[in-house]
């Protein structure tokens, strides 16, 4: 087994096994407010942040669990903070929604649809004028719907700022929707790629179920985009997960079963069906078929995961909540004092 | 040497950046000198990536200096009207004034927003507006209001130094001011309000152009023998709530004067607080002066009879006193 594979599995597993807790801690009451998980969209997070350097900034949205946990986040403070307990990388005042790990180049994340395209777009200038770095900024197909996406679209290709454009498409088609189920994308383009490619921003389409033909197309955009190539497009066609119900989501047929990839399955059509979809599945088989890796590598590998979600739920739980007078410190920087 | 309000913007601008590599400008034209001319020669001095002229995208821009700030780089943003501010809301409103917070102190946003208010004559409703008590709403959010040249230059230094975000907010009227720009001048505090003029009978208080109005009305009043104390608030957040004790103590009487429309403005938010803080010392109730509940019209005649005055300031205060 290459190391390649192996930290890719284990990569993989992590976010997954990472938002498995999510779910559990939700249904046992633990978890204030609602969440959003990566399920099925593993594998982008994991080829994406493969190609980054330590200074690089990402962005993110609501959806960041996995984006966080590929750029090497604590699953315990990540955990803490989405708990609402003063371990947390914020101290409990970011929560889910604004998760995020400004040692590890990820600033922010906004929570409005579009919103963190034009922080994206600041720090790829920041990232020119200093000389180092570029960004990338995650958001969903939605974030086509706002006007931040054409403004910041226009922008980072006006002043050809280092930038890499991941536009993770989970979009229920409309034919596929259930009466009510609002999901995106509402626009009226063939592809997303021909909206930015109309700006003559360079643009693709990945399949967002292939690790492998991921990992060559982050690490051939990243490299343009670092030498100067000005901004980037990337529309990562992902398979909505049955279980990804807004804003509570479940998990149906339980937790991700090894032996899924060996035959078995869920007792659960949607989820039979969308197997044939789950880029952890795919890799797991792509990569037994080579003879990559057996199934004793797999649980051992699933096992050092399991182990470390233990402890990072329980170092959440075993954090304490925030003092109350912890509401009244940061609004600003300048004097702590309330005003 | 006499120096315009706007010439002593671009000073303090100009020697910001020779100070601090990080500093840089954006916004609509601002290589050109931005529609009033603030800007103007900096980007000979400074370069094109420095002095950044931007689309017409507030809101992309704003989100821009924000990323840029939580990034390494101290932006100053121009938003070349208020009411332009409005499509930068979602940035200034939701992310900016919210990182520091959110982030539990790990982030700063070390962002200047320069814009400008007020009527002036003739730019009617769309681009006149006094809208600055929509941000002293938002918690995170350091909201400056300079009421002159020598005032400007002072907090513009200090609002670029902070590290939280900050809304500079310019007076039309108050471009053309001149003064003299003291030998050694440097930042002013933030959060300091200024006894304009000192006074026993009535406390008046502005911000703003409404400050150099203010003054003279003190002055016509001075005629009737009536003493009004005149403070400049000059940040709006934070409110220098002390000072302001301190004056009604002594006079026991206040007016509140801005351009703002009267209703829900900056002055209903000070007269709530005083009127609890200092109840037992007040011997009249509170008396606001603003614009009426209209929005600013086109026509010249019509504006000036929205525009609060010196007139209505003095008004306030007689029926005060009386």
């Amino acid at each position: 087994m290459s190391a390649n594979v192996s930290s890719n599995l284990a990569a993989m597993l992590k976010i997954r096994r990472f938002e498995e807790q999510c779910i559990a801690m939700a249904r046992a009451g633990k978890l204030p407010g609602h969440y959003h998980v990566y399920i099925g969209q593993e594998a982008t997070a994991v080829a994406a942040c493969a190609a980054l350097k330590p200074e690089d900034f990402l962005f993110s949205t609501w959806r960041n669990h996995g984006h966080l946990l590929a750029r090497g986040a604590s699953p315990g403070k990540m955990l803490a903070e989405i708990l609402g307990r003063s371990g947390g990388y914020a101290g409990g005042k970011s929560g889910t929604l604004h998760l995020s790990a400004n040692d590890l180049g990820m600033p922010t994340t906004s929570a409005l649809v579009g919103g963190s395209l034009p922080l994206a777009t600041g720090a790829a200038l920041a990232c020119k004028r200093q000389g180092k770095g570029i960004a990338v900024a995650f958001f969903g197909d939605a974030g086509l719907e706002e006007g931040a996406f054409y403004e910041s679209m226009i922008i980072a290709q006006v002043w050809q700022v280092p930038i890499l454009f991941v536009c993770e498409n989970n979009s229920i088609p409309p034919k596929d929707r259930k009466r009510g189920q609002y999901t995106s994308s509402t626009l009226p383009a063939q592809r997303l790629g021909d909206v930015t490619q109309s700006l003559q921003i360079p643009s693709e389409a990945v399949d967002g179920t292939d690790l492998t033909a991921m990992e060559e197309c982050f690490k051939r955009l990243t490299a343009e985009v670092r030498n100067g190539g000005g901004p980037r497009f990337v529309e990562v066609c992902c398979s909505r997960w049955p279980g990804n119900i807004m804003t509570w989501p479940e998990l149906p047929g339980g937790d991700w079963q090894i032996d899924w990839a060996f035959g078995g399955k869920p007792d659960v059509d949607a989820m039979v069906a969308w197997l044939s979809s789950d880029p952890l599945s795919l890799y797991l088989k792509k990569q037994l078929a080579a003879g990559a890796l057996d199934r004793t590598q797999i649980e051992a590998i699933d096992a050092a995961v399991k182990k470390e979600m233990t402890g990072a739920a329980q170092f959440a739980l075993d954090s304490a909540f925030p003092e109350a007078s912890e509401a009244y410190r940061h609004v600003f920087a300048a004097q702590e004092s309330a005003l | 040497m006499e120096l315009t309000f706007i010439d002593i913007i671009r000073r303090a601008l100009d020697e910001e950046m020779d100070r601090d590599a990080a500093i840089y400008l954006l916004g609509e034209d601002v290589a050109a000198g931005g529609a009033f001319g603030v800007t103007k020669g900096l980007v000979d001095k400074h370069g094109t990536n420095r002095v950044k002229n931007t689309p017409i995208s507030e809101a992309a821009i704003t989100g821009m200096a924000t990323g840029a700030a939580l990034c390494g780089l101290r932006p100053v943003l121009e938003i070349m009207f208020i009411d332009f501010a409005t499509l930068a809301m979602d940035c200034l409103v939701n992310q900016a004034a919210k990182y520091r917070y959110m982030s539990g102190g790990q982030l700063s946003v070390p962002m200047v927003v320069r814009t400008q208010v007020g009527a002036a004559g003739g730019a009617a409703a769309q681009h006149s507006q006094s809208l600055e008590s929509w941000f002293i709403h938002v918690p995170g959010l350091i909201v400056v209001a300079p009421s002159s040249p020598v005032e400007a230059y002072g907090l513009l230094k200090s609002a670029i130094r902070l590290s939280d975000p900050v809304l500079f907010i310019e007076h039309k009227r108050l471009y053309a001011m001149k003064e003299d720009l003291p030998e050694g001048a440097g930042p002013l505090p933030i959060g300091q309000a200024r006894v304009a003029r000192a006074g026993k009978d009535v406390t008046i208080i502005v911000y703003s152009a409404m400050v150099r109005t203010a003054l003279a009305a003190a002055d016509n009043l001075a005629k009737e023998g009536i003493s009004c104390e005149v403070i400049d608030l000059r940040t709006l957040v934070p409110l220098d709530i002390e000072t302001l004790l301190k004056s009604v103590t002594k006079t026991r009487r206040v007016v509140i004067a801005h351009e703002a429309v009267e209703v829900g403005g900056v002055g209903a938010e000070i007269a709530a607080r005083l009127g609890s803080l200092a109840f037992e010392e007040l011997d009249a109730p509170i008396v606001r002066v603003g614009c009426p509940f209209a929005p600013i019209p086109f026509a010249p005649e019509l504006e000036k009879a929205l525009l609060p005055g010196s007139r209505e300031i003095e008004k306030a205060v007689r029926e005060l006193i009386a």
